[in-house]
């Protein structure tokens, strides 16, 4: 043990043979603590009687790898830890100029990606192959982008904690749903009504807890949530209660064609017969899914847009002073009551057009998918990403629900864990190993720098040392 | 001061943090163009009256009066539109946001209008702040952050300046830059400033008048000179006494 406190003997030492005792101890430890866990297993017999069930090979894989963990970790990533930590230069002040091509243009490159992603998918898995790809991965992650982003708003920038956020994505779906099944109401004019609506119970929450702050104010926010969840159950006159909505209408291409295949619109009907024939278009679900997913990908843009113009105007500025000092935004003649106002609104705004969309998608909603856990989802990927960064928390969406999705195709742990075992069962392990993980490696998120919104040449991102950690 | 018209007028004010009276009938007035001291024991109610007048919190009986309108049951962002701008105690900038954003949101009264000329007129009066642009407010020592919460203040292009404790916590040569500032622009283009605090001789020597409160109450006033020779007031407040 003395060997892990003192560098330089372990260094003059091989760290192989350390660590292979390392590595053996690590074995018998694993195996005195596993033995009962995973070796044994009591279950009832046909008469009913208690019996063992051995579990060896399980038991010997699972002892093998945290033995061969610890060996790796002892004789490579320590070294390496080690060796980077000398080596390691004071931090030079990067110049915009000598950065790369790629680290000046990242945010152009990866929305060229994003629009590339349902051809590029089209081209290796085929028209059929690409709907799982294209509806399952793209279209489910750009869902919870586009809801962190908008959540960004009232947490991240205006720092008002709201765990009920979920309540806005369901208003919009009901009002697309409600208001679609009805009147037979376009989407295109129902998107604009969802966000309206949801913007409204934005405000209507925003007025009783305009005092509350922190903890306060985010129990009131959560109560908020199941608050508009219990009344989707209980009020079935109006939404069917637990039964849900079905046959909500499709979403048409601005009225000029659709994607039901019986209907004349149809897309194949109405495009001109030299285009199908040329490209051997066949009728296909896949053209609605890879319209959807450009759909949700422009309204996440537009999410993302309307955020970075808002900082830099008077509101998303006071949103931000609001957030490190109220007392002081109100001396210096800021109208706090608006701006919170203005910042549940907005951000609620869209989570009501996230979820006219979800509701298009699904063709089908009912209350239990705005339980309270999509909020604290939602949640986790803003403070996952980094409060107030949309880079960020793009990409804690994407490891997180693209991490789940992935989880389903791990078909191949069938053949270490038994037939029995179905991946996606263990995608909130998964996620609550991944927020340990990086709260303890990156406390402030992905990206925990704030870029200022003002300068004088040229932009120079805060350092995430002085950005708060947890809270907004 | 007689005959003058007050620009701000205290009027037996009480204010109370629940059932606690902290302010017990404080009259204080502030002409135009004066700098005016109000020094004080910890606890006398000194900032308490600084917040009183911003409406945060309100008094609960008396009258505060600016440049003619009763502002006493105003809401604080409503006050503050008046151009009566603070530099709260504690100095309470913007930690996350950078200087130019901290003197921004001071001028988002006027949309930013007289941003440049008066963000240039704050840097001569302050040059480190100048420095300082592009760093974040909560990276600036104590004295920067008390100068940029002064410089936020007066973004706001004040007829009336309030100080709450500028040298709290400062190096002397720090308060006397501040203090020297304060009688800069005070000199220069006649701001109005009542400043709050427990540097009696510092705060006395560059105001016009004084008030000593103690208790919640006003005890005494006078010209600052007046009240530095008062053997009371440096038996209390200068030579380490106790009162």
């Amino acid at each position: 043990m003395t060997a892990i406190s003192d560098t330089t003997t372990r260094q003059a030492s091989s760290p192989y043979g350390e660590a292979a005792r390392q590595a053996l101890w690590a074995a018998l430890l694993s195996f005195g603590l596993f033995f009962f866990f995973i070796g044994l297993e009591s279950t009832q017999d046909i008469s009913n009687r208690l019996i063992l069930q051995s579990h060896w090979v399980t038991l010997a894989i699972v002892v093998a790898l945290v033995a061969l963990g610890r060996f790796l970790f002892i004789a490579f990533v320590i070294p390496a830890v080690d060796r980077r930590r000398a080596n390691r230069a004071p931090i030079a002040v990067v110049d915009e100029k000598d950065q790369s091509f790629i680290r000046r243009h990242r945010f152009k490159i990866m929305i060229a990606l994003l629009v590339l992603y349902p051809i590029f998918i089209l081209s290796t898995a085929g028209l059929q192959g690409s709907l799982k790809w294209v509806n399952n991965f793209g279209v489910q992650v750009l869902i919870y982008v586009m809801l962190a982003w908008g959540l960004n708003i009232v947490v991240g920038l205006a720092g008002l904690l709201d765990l009920g956020y979920v309540a806005f994505y369901a208003v919009g779906a009901y009002a697309y749903a409600l208001l679609g099944t009805e009147f037979g109401l376009s989407f295109w004019i129902l998107l604009p009504a969802a966000g309206i609506m949801a913007a409204f119970w934005g405000i209507i929450l925003g007025f009783p807890v305009l005092r509350l702050r922190g903890d306060y104010l985010a129990i009131v926010t959560l109560a908020f949530g199941e608050i508009i969840r219990l009344v989707l159950i209980n009020w079935r006159e109006v939404t069917n209660g637990s039964a849900g909505i079905s046959g909500i209408p499709k979403i048409t291409f601005f009225g000029l064609f659709d994607f039901n295949i019986s209907s004349p619109d149809y897309i194949l009907k109405v495009l001109p017969e030299s285009i199908v024939t040329l490209f051997a278009l066949r009728p296909s679900g896949a053209y609605y899914t890879i319209f959807l997913y450009y759909l949700i990908l422009a309204l996440a843009m537009l999410t993302a847009f309307v955020t970075i113009r808002l900082r830099r105007l008077p509101v998303g500025r006071a949103w931000e002073a609001l957030r490190e000092d109220e007392i002081a935004c109100r001396s210096l003649g800021i109208n706090t009551t608006n701006t919170k106002l203005t910042a549940f609104a907005i951000g609620a705004m869209f989570g009501g057009f996230a979820g006219a969309f979800f509701a298009a998608r699904q063709g089908f909603i009912n209350p239990e998918s705005f339980v309270f856990l999509q909020s604290a989802i939602i949640l986790a990927i803003v403070v996952l990403g980094g409060m107030g960064s949309l880079s960020g928390i793009a990409i804690a969406a994407l490891v997180m629900i693209g991490g789940m999705e992935i989880l389903r195709e791990m078909q191949f742990l069938k053949i270490v864990f038994g037939q029995s075992f179905t991946p996606e069962l263990y995608r909130m392990l998964l996620f609550g190993i991944a927020m340990v993980v990086v709260m303890v490696w990156k406390p402030r998120g992905f990206v925990g720098s704030r870029e200022p919104t003002a300068y004088l040449k040229e932009a120079r991102a805060v350092s995430s040392t002085f950005t708060k950690e947890g809270h907004g | 001061m007689t005959g003058q018209t007050a620009l701000l007028a205290v009027e037996k004010v009480e204010t109370f943090y629940g059932n606690i009276r902290a302010l017990n009938g404080v009259d204080v007035s502030v002409n135009k163009g004066e700098i005016v001291a109000l020094i004080g024991a910890n606890g006398a109610g000194k900032s308490t009256l600084m917040m009183t007048i911003c409406g945060a919190p309100h008094a609960r009986s008396g009258r505060i009066v600016f440049e003619g309108t009763d502002i006493t049951t105003m809401p604080t962002h409503e006050i503050a539109r008046l151009r009566i701008a603070q530099s709260p105690e504690g100095r309470r900038i913007f930690p996350r946001m950078s200087v130019r954003e901290n003197l921004q949101m001071g001028a988002s009264l006027d949309n930013m209008q007289y941003f440049d000329q008066d963000v240039e007129k704050v840097f001569t009066l302050f040059p480190r702040l100048k420095e300082r642009i592009d760093q974040r407010g909560g990276t600036l020592s104590g004295g920067e952050q008390q100068m940029l919460s002064i410089g936020r203040a007066l973004m706001a292009r004040p007829k009336l300046l309030l100080l709450d404790e500028p040298s709290l916590g400062l190096a002397p040569l720090i308060v006397k830059q501040i203090f020297d500032a304060i009688r800069e622009l005070n000199r220069t283009e006649g701001l109005t400033v009542f400043l709050v605090e427990q540097n009696a001789f510092g705060a006395l020597k560059l105001a016009h008048r004084g008030y000593v409160m103690v208790n919640g109450a006003v005890t005494m006033s006078g010209s600052g000179r007046d009240l530095l020779a008062n053997p009371e007031v440096r038996a209390a407040y200068l030579e380490g006494g106790r009162h």
